[in-house]
């Protein structure tokens, strides 16, 4: 019982974070918003008795994923969005394919759920079972994710590296001596 | 945990607890500003405050009052709904860790049972570094909101130095979990009872995670004084350069917060260096009955005054870093050693076990 009004407090506070990410004009009030629907989740989580997952969700997405988010947005110093009427086309096509996909996702969910039910907190997840999934019987998959990852931050050091001889580095004063 | 107790029951109890931790550690909070004013006074050569009360013992209180009573300025064109959170953040986050603290062994009174702490679970370790992780939104906010460029300055070298020394601060611990095997703060210190016994041969030395962990411990320990924004790494506040830092527009209690949280996270830090490096409440053990009880806290106490006393030591003795240093120190120095830390205990424990 508790459970189950626990659950609905949070995930309304999820989906109104949701909304609220769309619906603001900063970013930075998105950014938190995004933090505020992680940290939902990560409640969610922890509902289900998972609670190395809510954990790991909270330090990885809220505390270093979202801390560069808004980070950058500080550091560019991203003013308000002007609010536009948006497009007719995304008006005509994206309404229907929002209820069309989101009903078949209802639907399947509705026609496939409640052949098996598991208790809350029946599956734990206890920090060594996933320990052993990941790096014995998901370790190739998992390597090869890190190895995708590396991918994209070279990508990222090339695009952000300058074009040779297309600009001379900043000259800075020699550091002070003697204080290292 | 708690066998056969009514949800009332249990209700209330975690409350009472809840009262009491919170109480404490706000308590600690303010004698450890008036100890770090004593400490320092001494190191600089002079009394500290020693006016209000006996030995100026009262000064938090004379403290409270006029932080309470000076006047609560908003500056002009600050954005105001972040501006107002960021303090309630900080301070917020940083008395959450509290939570899964243990100070002592279970105490039964009146036939219940219940560990001196607000709650065990199985993952206290990473609880509490998922809080500070949060707590870096409290700075950060509070410089971005003010619209000051000492203020973002000084938010944004926190960030920056926040997340750095995060990594390394993670994996200092690894050690350490490596060793007992759990993330459970009870039993990391559960699995540091006893002595070391090697070869068969009783060696009389407790057997605390600092002996085969002693690099780590001065990992965390480093990287820890960073999390907490302390001299030598006060950065972010560094008042020649930035006037206050992230805290230059708050005034009166919103200032107070920021300065409690700072304080408070100090606390849960110097609690987690005893708990994970120095055997938490592990000790002597004499008396009758209601000493043994208390013994353990009164040890466990004793270490975390220890790591406190360290801090205003290090404050009253270290200059500050440059930021290059201060960043250079923690991906050039801290990172490789705690890697090579992590992977020198893995393979000690693999081939010794």
């Amino acid at each position: 019982m508790v459970h189950i009004v626990l659950f609905t407090i949070f995930a309304l506070i999820a989906v109104a974070g949701a909304v609220n990410l769309i619906a603001q004009r900063h970013p930075i009030n998105s950014a938190l918003s995004l933090i505020v629907v992680m940290a939902s989740l990560a409640v969610e989580y922890l509902l289900l008795g998972a609670e190395f997952l809510a954990v790991i969700q909270v330090i990885i997405y809220a505390g270093a994923i979202m801390v560069l988010f808004v980070f950058t947005i500080m550091l560019l110093n991203a003013g308000e969005e002007e609010r536009t009427h948006g497009s007719r086309v995304a008006l005509l096509l994206g309404v229907p394919g929002l209820i069309l996909g989101g009903g078949t996702l209802a639907w399947l969910l509705f026609r496939h759920s409640g052949t098996v039910a598991v208790a809350a907190g029946a599956l734990p997840g206890f920090p060594k079972e996933i320990g052993r999934l990941l790096f014995r019987d998901f370790l190739l998959p998992f390597e090869v994710t890190s190895v995708l990852i590396l991918i994209a931050i070279m990508g990222a050091v090339v695009l952000a590296s300058p074009p040779k001889g297309a600009q001379e580095p900043i000259e800075l004063p020699p550091a002070p001596q003697g204080e290292e | 945990m708690q066998g056969t107790v009514s949800l009332t029951q249990f209700v209330v109890i975690s409350i009472l607890k809840i009262a009491i931790g919170l109480g404490a550690l706000l308590t600690l909070d303010a004698y450890t500003v008036l100890a770090e004013r004593k400490i320092v006074g001494r190191i600089q050569n002079r009394w500290g405050p020693s006016r209000v009360g006996p030995f100026g013992l009262l000064q938090p209180v004379a403290d409270a009052f006029k932080l309470l009573f000076k006047e609560d300025i908003t500056p002009p064109y600050v954005y105001k709904p972040l501006y107002l959170l960021a303090p309630v953040l900080a301070l917020a986050l940083s008395l959450c860790s509290i939570a899964v603290i243990p100070i002592g062994n279970d105490i039964t009174i009146r036939g219940y049972t219940t560990a001196l702490q607000i709650t065990d679970i199985n993952v206290g370790l990473l609880v509490i570094l998922g809080i500070t992780s949060i707590g870096v939104y409290g700075v950060a906010l509070a410089g971005w909101s003010s619209n000051n460029k000492y203020s973002l300055l000084g938010s944004l070298r926190a960030s920056a130095q926040m997340i750095s020394y995060e990594v390394a601060l993670g994996l200092s611990l690894v050690g350490v979990l490596i060793l007992s095997g759990t993330f459970s703060l009870r039993g990391i210190v559960d699995a540091q009872a006893g002595t070391w016994i090697i070869r068969g041969f009783n060696t009389h030395i407790p057997q605390w995670n600092i002996f085969p962990q002693f690099v780590g411990f001065l990992i965390y320990l480093t990287a820890a004084y960073a999390e907490t924004n302390r001299i030598p790494f006060d950065l972010p506040e560094a008042e020649t350069e930035l006037v206050a830092g992230y805290h230059t527009e708050y005034s009166s209690m919103k200032f107070a917060m920021f300065f409690m949280a700072e304080y408070a996270n100090m606390i849960t830090v110097a609690c987690l260096a005893s708990l994970l490096f120095l055997g938490g409440w592990h000790g002597p053990l004499f008396g009758p009955p209601l000493m043994q009880a208390l013994l353990p806290v009164f040890w466990f106490t004793l270490r975390v005054f220890f790591f406190l006393f360290l801090y205003i030591w290090i404050r009253g003795t270290l200059p500050r870093f440059r930021y290059d240093q201060l960043m250079a120190f923690s991906w050039k120095v801290l990172l490789p050693l705690a890697i090579a830390n992590i992977v020198i205990i893995s393979l000690v424990v693999a081939l010794t076990s």
